[in-house]
């Protein structure tokens, strides 16, 4: 593997200092991550197929949770993300990314629960 | 033309001969002068064989000054056909009053200020910001070129791509006829059947690919590339604001152009996203594009905001007062642009508390802003002030944007706004801020660093007659849409029946006319200076006694901008240098690694308008040939090695000694 990612250094090579503060993994990370990645996507699929939970809210909270993990598991087997690399700027990099989906999500979520209810009085569903 | 429908419908989509709009004598003239003008000049680039040129040293180049220089000059042209939408709506709203329908008829007005405001905002003010971004940040943290020169080359050819389309939109079918931001359930497939919104969709979307890949481009650059010595808090207040709005521009684009995926499932495939039944919800537009437009009005004043401290502090011949605070402003303006989208539909109904915490923090945003202002102003505080053209856009900034940040911060409180929405007030206001503070700025900047691109100074008579012009015509023609606003005056109308009215839309037609003086002064500008380049000559490369890196090399800089990477002490560190009397390395010169040229951007980009003007007129086979197109040349590129050359030491030293003997000739 080293040799793979010395490789990988000289493409890097164009003359415009590649200052490289990450890690690029080792063959045993690749294949924890694998590992992990594959048992949280067939977790939320036995979920589903086999009808475990028995209830459908409760059910999609849960793949909304593997998913998640399976966004950090990625992030630090296959990106290679921690509160080092680049200089610490990959880190700020993501808490500036969380805090503007938290923002937008949330923010989306109250204006739109707000709308929904001052704007959809109930007399227009048609009950 | 066919016999067949079938296969016209096959070979040609919904595109017939009756979407060429003969039958309106205004389009037909403007087509006829665009022709002839065009005619013109293609023939003036074959009689002075200017071709090869053209193709070799700009359109293919991954120089970033020279893909700086092409934004700009698309900006420029983009600003007239813009303008000259602004003069019809201004003429139409002067005279339709009464009996008097006008010469527009309103499904023509209702194109022209939707194209308006997307040609403004996409058209002008992004390539404007995005060229001064690419021209100056390289320069100024003395790096050699971006971080990616082929993706800077393949972004510009987007944005041409996205203005080509909205110009097609004039003389193949029409524009949307929904406003600047195609609102559903107006901008769906039920209420506009037409090509209109497809073009607006399709030209932002392909636009909007190179807005992102430029900001990623420059905030790689801006974090990996600074000279050696210029940490985060040494960089020139330009790079920061530029910094911002790129992070700006990479966290804020996706949201609009995910939205307007989302319309065209709706409008392409039947979808319900937006659609007022099955579940759709057209209000989650406007929440998520506006997620997207808060963010794009920082985008555009950002990097205005640092031409301003670049210029203020160059002529006033001091270090810009509150440099942190300046930097801490901009990151807090950054970070407070994404919490108050909701400011801009309070009226839609989503009850006290969400409008009241979304006032807040609208009205929050003014104290950074603020504090900028107060620094500008006491950087000039005791300062050996230089009242050059420059510097006048600056000081007219300062005077016209603080009345629009107030309008602004009046509109902020909820209950104003229940009174002030959707009327003349609000237009009044956002030009107040867009005109006064990004054109200003930008105009300020083309002044400021036109030198550092061509090597000569902008004329400065005609600087200051365009400068007046466009100053008392934004007043003129902006304060009587203040008044009318607060006469409960709503935008967007084609024809007014109360004729006591009139008199200030004639006012507001005549601000319009002073502002077409300063533009035309402007063009005057330009050409006078070119005729007079050799009198207006910089040969130091310094010539308004600046503070910064780019002074540091000659002007205009040559392709690699530094034969040497400069080291850096301080934040004004060509002042520094200057001070600390530097003297130009005159040997030892390397050669010069660099990236080479490729044509590949500008075929993306014709492909792309292929694609898109498929797509927009059903041409199914067209649509798959030109994307199958595009993915082929894109991973072509990727094979494509011989991607880099080295400029011979001797080039570099005989560069270096023209520079030499123009400085001692100076002397």
């Amino acid at each position: 593997m080293s040799a793979a990612s010395k490789a990988g250094h000289d493409d890097h090579g164009h003359g415009h200092g590649h200052a490289d503060g990450g890690s690029h993994g080792t063959f045993k990370d690749y294949m924890t991550g694998f590992v992990l990645s594959v048992i949280l996507t067939a977790i939320p699929f036995i979920l589903v197929m086999g009808n475990v939970l028995g209830n459908d809210r409760i059910t999609g909270i849960v793949i909304m949770g593997f998913a998640v993990a399976q966004i950090v598991v990625h992030m630090i087997y296959f990106l290679h993300m921690n509160t080092k690399s680049e200089g610490g700027w990959t880190i700020l990099a993501l808490i500036f990314t969380l805090t503007l989906v938290i923002i937008t999500l949330a923010g989306s979520l109250w204006v739109m629960y707000h709308l929904n209810t001052n704007m959809m009085p109930q007399h227009m569903h048609m009950g | 033309m066919f016999s067949n429908p079938d296969l016209q419908k096959l070979l040609f989509g919904r595109l017939t001969l009756d979407a060429v709009p003969l039958h309106e004598p205004i389009l037909l003239i403007t087509f006829a002068m665009v022709g002839l003008g065009g005619v013109a000049v293609l023939g003036a680039l074959t009689y002075f064989r200017l071709w090869g040129p053209l193709w070799r040293d700009w359109f293919t180049s991954v120089d970033h000054k020279k893909i700086g220089i092409m934004y700009i000059v698309l900006a420029l042209v983009m600003l007239l056909r813009g303008f000259a939408d602004a003069l019809m709506m201004r003429a139409q709203q002067a005279m339709a009053f009464g009996p008097n329908e006008g010469y527009l008829p309103p499904h023509h007005y209702d194109q022209i200020f939707t194209a308006h405001g997307v040609i403004m905002i996409f058209f002008v003010a992004m390539p404007l910001v995005t060229g001064l971004m690419n021209f100056v940040v390289p320069l100024q943290i003395g790096a050699r070129d971006v971080a990616f020169p082929f993706l800077n080359n393949f972004s510009f050819w987007m944005t041409v791509s996205g203005a080509v389309t909205v110009m097609a939109s004039l003389f193949v079918g029409e524009f949307a006829r929904t406003g600047w931001l195609a609102y559903p359930p107006l901008s769906g497939p039920a209420m506009s059947p037409g090509v209109g919104v497809d073009y607006y969709i399709w030209a932002l979307q392909i636009a909007g690919i190179g807005t992102l890949l430029s900001g990623i481009n420059l905030i790689a650059t801006i974090v990996k590339m600074r000279a050696p010595g210029m940490t985060m808090m040494k960089m020139p207040v330009f790079t920061w604001t530029a910094l911002c709005t790129n992070i700006l521009i990479v966290a804020a684009f996706p949201i609009l152009t995910a939205v307007l995926a989302l319309l065209s499932l709706d409008r392409y495939v039947g979808t319900h996203f937006f659609s007022n039944d099955l579940g759709g919800n057209p209000m989650m537009y406007v929440n998520l594009v506006w997620i997207w437009g808060h963010p794009e009005v920082y985008i555009l004043i950002l990097p205005a905001f640092g031409v301003f401290s670049e210029i203020v502090s160059t002529f006033s011949s001091k270090r810009l007062f509150g440099y942190a605070s300046m930097v801490y402003a901009t990151v807090v303006i950054t970070i407070l642009s994404y919490l108050v989208w909701l400011h801009h539909f309070f009226t839609m109904g989503s009850g006290a508390s969400v409008n009241s915490f979304f006032g807040i923090t609208t009205m929050i945003i003014s104290i950074p802003t603020g504090a900028k202002i107060f620094n500008w102003l006491f950087t000039m505080y005791k300062g050996r002030i230089r009242f050059e053209v420059p510097m006048l856009w600056t000081v007219g900034f300062m005077v016209t944007f603080v009345i629009g940040g107030m309008t602004g911060v009046l509109l902020a409180v909820p209950p104003a706004d229940f009174v002030l929405h959707n009327s003349l007030f609000l237009i009044a206001h956002f030009h107040n801020v867009i005109i006064g503070g990004v054109l200003f700025g930008m105009l300020a900047g083309i002044t400021y660093w036109f030198p550092k691109a061509f090597g000569f100074k902008l004329d400065d008579f005609w600087g200051k007659v365009s400068f007046w012009f466009w100053l008392t015509g934004f007043w003129v023609a902006f304060m009587p849409l203040y008044v009318l606003g607060l006469m409960g005056v709503t935008r967007r109308v084609q024809h007014f029946d109360d004729p006591s009215l009139q008199i200030w839309f004639i006012i507001a037609a005549f601000g319009a006319v002073l502002i077409l003086c300063g533009i035309a002064s402007f063009a005057i500008t330009l050409v006078v200076s070119v005729l007079r380049r050799e009198q207006l000559r910089d040969t130091t490369g310094d010539p308004w006694g600046g503070r910064t890196l780019e002074w540091a090399t000659s002007s205009p800089p040559p392709d690699y901008n530094f034969a040497f990477t400069p080291v850096i002490h301080d934040h004004d560190a060509w002042w520094d240098m200057k001070k600390r009397g530097y003297a130009r390395p005159l040997q030892g010169f390397k050669a010069i690694h660099m990236p080479k040229n490729t044509a590949a951007g500008i075929i993306l980009g014709v492909l792309s308008i292929v694609f898109s003007f498929a797509m927009i007129w059903y041409i199914w086979w067209l649509a798959a040939f030109s994307f199958a197109a595009i993915a082929v040349v894109a991973i072509g590129h990727t094979f494509n090695y011989n991607r880099d050359f080295y400029i011979p030491a001797d080039e570099v030293v005989r560069t270096e000694g023209q520079r030499t003997s123009l400085l001692a000739e100076r002397v």
